[in-house]
């Protein structure tokens, strides 16, 4: 389990300083999929770096299974089994979707077996296993591929930061199917996703909003949902996203 | 016969990924000398008369065999300038290995000055690969200076992979071709350098003839105080495309110089070129540290990619 205890993240610079996150507490236990949405600029992808460990708070703790984690460098965060998917998959020159994807399980796993996790996010295994990850690949196949990657690594927390921004040829049904599995694969695996679409928050058990960099609402999915639909921090999906969706076909 | 120690069959496994005598023909030097050679029917190796080199004639119509020609050095204080012409027949497809390796253990510098002299017939293809390699911890230092000129005829292709990536100190490269009429250089170099060590690579060619190209690319890392430069010359005298590339990353107090040049002296000459220089973006340390690598091993498996 993860808590957040009374986390806040000050940002300095010459002139003054700027409270990104505001004492924010909250728990994410486990077997659970919170979803945190809100409005841009509000917080959110702070508070996920947060907890990947690559900013450190200014203030307060965050416990993962007991341990205080706050000052724990990404390494051992990761090592511990927290993972974390970027917004904005990062590309490399030289290293193929194929050393990723075994970097992220930590062992040295088959080609067959790194197959099955672009399959999983729809990507067709035998044109992508050998490519780079570099910017000969579109902003939406990064995205797969770095949620291929969590797949891969089978975190007992997953952090995923907007996973269906610029999910362009997929469907949201698919992406929804891929938290799903991780849930059922994955013994007590919680997931936290940072997002605005309500057909993600429809799947959550437990919905934080976060406004301005505090925690303005909290609690289970039913009770929050009604709240916030219609506002920008419950969107539908948009209409021309994931009409051509379906499994990749080799 | 081909008699070699340990560190002579270290060194060819890492310059020619030689584990036994290879299929082919092919020319091992060890020491200043012979070790052992072979011809084949299509293939002719011939010792230089100055006994410092050898003249390779391959068969116009020679198809999918290989020359393995690779050096290495274990006296310390050994200096050697060596000839090595290639002619390669029309039409003809093969896989040329050359390579050097050198082990010092000595306080005395060793130096190869490899001069190859390519004359590639008409529609003719050649593979290229040249390895460079130096181990040993003795004071004396590992040198090597390469020379290659190649000459192009119509239609004909010069795929060349240049890869030093470990434990020679210092490095003068020069790579000068001359390319006719739809003849086609491709250059892949990786180059690594550490510690205080120097590596320099000149390119000039020249795009004689209509419809011809050359794409040279240069990816390199230099780390601790070592330095590098890169300076890449494209002369385009016809109809012809040419592109260069240094893509490199400094790390420590490395030290990179990217020299771009290009002379275009035909209107239909079409040359680029592309240069960057940076250390390892942050967010590919943190991307590998977030799947459990320490950062050094982030580090390492960026540059192994890099220069894959």
């Amino acid at each position: 389990m993860l808590e957040l205890k009374n986390v806040s993240f000050l940002v300095s610079d010459t002139e003054n300083d700027k409270e990104i996150i505001r004492d924010v507490s909250f728990e994410v236990p486990d077997g659970e999929l919170i979803a945190i949405t809100g409005p841009n600029g509000g917080g959110k992808s702070t508070l996920a770096r947060l907890i990947a460990g690559i900013e450190k708070p200014t203030e307060g703790r965050i416990l993962y299974d007991g341990e205080d984690i706050t000052s724990m460098s990404i390494t051992d965060r990761a090592k511990k089994g927290i993972g974390f998917a970027f917004q904005q998959p990062v590309r490399f020159k030289g290293i193929q979707v194929f050393d990723l994807i075994r970097l992220a399980s930590g062992k040295n796993i088959s080609m067959a077996d790194a197959c099955n996790y672009l399959s999983e996010v729809g990507l067709c295994a035998r044109d992508y296993i050998d490519r780079e990850v570099n910017s000969s690949l579109s902003g939406g196949e990064l995205k797969r591929i770095e949620i291929a990657t969590l797949l891969a690594k089978k975190s007992r927390l997953s952090v995923f930061d907007e996973p269906e921004a610029g999910i362009d040829l997929w469907s949201f049904k698919n992406l929804i199917n891929v938290f799903q599995s991780m849930r059922e694969n994955i013994k007590d695996s919680s997931i936290l996703i940072i997002s605005h679409q309500e057909r993600i928050l429809e799947i959550a058990d437990e919905i934080i909003v976060l406004k301005d960099g505090q925690l303005s609402t909290k609690g289970r999915r039913d009770e929050v949902l009604p709240h916030i639909l219609g506002t920008a921090s419950a969107v539908p999906e948009c209409k021309k996203v994931g009409v051509r969706g379906g499994d990749a076909k080799c | 016969m081909l008699k070699l120690d340990e560190i002579q069959k270290r060194l060819l496994k890492e310059v020619a990924d030689l584990h036994k005598v290879p299929e082919g023909a092919y020319n091992i030097r060890s020491n200043g000398k012979s070790a052992a050679r072979e011809s084949t029917e299509n293939i002719e190796i011939v010792p230089r008369e100055d006994g410092q080199g050898l003249t390779v004639k391959i068969k116009a119509g020679t198809r999918n065999e290989s020359v393995h020609i690779p050096v290495v050095m274990t006296e310390s204080g050994l200096k050697e300038t060596v000839y090595n012409d290639f002619y390669v027949g029309e039409g003809s497809d093969v896989v040329i290995v050359a390579g050097c390796g050198i082990d010092n253990c000595g306080a005395q510098d060793s130096e190869h000055d490899g001069i190859h002299r390519f004359y590639v017939g008409k529609g003719a293809k050649v593979r290229y690969v040249e390895k460079h390699y130096g181990s040993g911890e003795g004071r004396g230092k590992r040198i090597l200076n390469p020379e290659t000129e190649v000459y192009l005829e119509e239609g004909s292709t010069m795929e060349m992979e240049m890869v030093q990536i470990k434990g020679v100190d210092d490095t003068e490269r020069s790579t000068k071709a001359e390319l006719k009429e739809g003849s086609k250089l491709v250059v892949r170099e990786r180059l690594m350098t550490h510690g205080e060590q120097r590596a320099i690579s000149t390119y000039d060619v020249e795009l004689n003839g209509d419809g011809s190209s050359a794409d040279v690319v240069s990816r390199s890392v230099a780390r601790d105080v070592s330095y590098q430069k890169f300076d890449a010359k494209l002369i385009g005298n016809a109809a012809c495309s040419g592109h260069t590339e240094c893509d490199s990353i400094i790390m420590d107090k490395g030290r990179i110089l990217a020299v771009p040049g290009l002379e275009a002296n035909n209107v239909d000459a079409a040359l680029v070129h592309e240069a960057a220089i940076g250390k390892i973006a942050g967010d590919q340390i943190i991307k590998l540290m977030t799947l459990g690598l320490a950062e050094a091993e982030a580090e390492e498996q960026i540059i192994n990619g890099f220069l894959k």
